[in-house]
């Protein structure tokens, strides 16, 4: 499934377009940065809480196509451009870690 | 004759945020020479992890990747307090980072046992009051 059809999840707000063309692989749960770092599949769209500058340079390192903030969390403005520098795409959403992953895998 | 080549990098102590820029560097090059994904993930991961620790534990060091054809040849250099029991800090979960660092999503004692894992070679020398010195390599 290619990126641009989950960056339109319901109850999602989109900060950040990153690669449309990418193709998600999996979705990935993982609040613990070096878990990630060693198992989040390249062009996985990952389901975290962390919302901080290391939570995108571990996506970076690991090929992520798209991070998304559950339960609230967010990225400052400064994290947001790196991650379009980076082609990765951002979701936020109130919704829980499960709730959002769950959708995310329905639809791949 | 092989074709090295030579990347040096500083840590810098006091910046959480900076954290990931030399891991993030090295990667760029490992994918500008061709080298493969699964080669350039290990040596991202080690030296990403390396990082971090540096940050959390020794305000900071230096980071000296050599890259040939064969393999990537790293080295960590810390002026941190040093490492009192070695074999403790290899085990995975054992962590000696402070509360907010957890809060960041790090400190779970994952670091060095991540850095050994995913390297084919793997040397810590450490020396209280000194220092921390991790060489390592990932073959192709």
């Amino acid at each position: 499934m290619k990126l641009e059809h989950i960056i339109h999840l319901e109850h999602c707000k989109l900060v950040c377009a990153g690669d449309k063309n990418r193709t998600i692989s999996k979705v990935f749960c993982c609040d613990l940065l070096s878990i990630a770092m060693a198992k989040a599949p390249a062009n996985g769209a990952w389901v975290t809480v962390m919302g901080n500058r290391n939570t995108l340079a571990v996506a970076t390192l690991a090929d992520v196509a798209c991070i998304v903030l559950a339960e609230g969390a967010a990225f400052d403005e400064d994290t947001i451009k790196q991650a379009q520098k980076e082609g990765i795409a951002v979701l936020e959403t109130e919704l829980p870690v499960f709730d959002v992953a769950l959708k995310i895998h329905e639809m791949i | 004759m092989a074709t090295h080549h030579i990347l040096n990098y500083v840590v810098p102590g006091d910046d959480f945020t900076r954290a990931g820029e030399a891991s993030s560097a090295v990667k760029n090059t490992l994918k500008q020479l061709g080298i493969d994904n699964a080669a350039i993930r290990k040596v991202s991961i080690a030296i990403y992890e390396g990082e971090i620790n540096m940050v959390i534990h020794a305000g900071g060091g230096t980071i000296t990747v050599d890259i040939s054809d064969q393999e990537v040849a790293m080295i960590l250099q810390d002026k941190g307090p040093g490492i009192a029991d070695i074999s403790k800090a290899m085990e995975e979960g054992f962590s000696t980072a402070p509360d907010e660092i957890r809060l960041l999503g790090f400190g779970a004692g994952m670091g060095l046992p991540n850095m050994r894992k995913f390297t084919d070679e793997f040397n810590l020398q450490s020396t209280l009051g000194i220092g921390t010195t991790v060489t390592m390599k990932v073959k192709f």
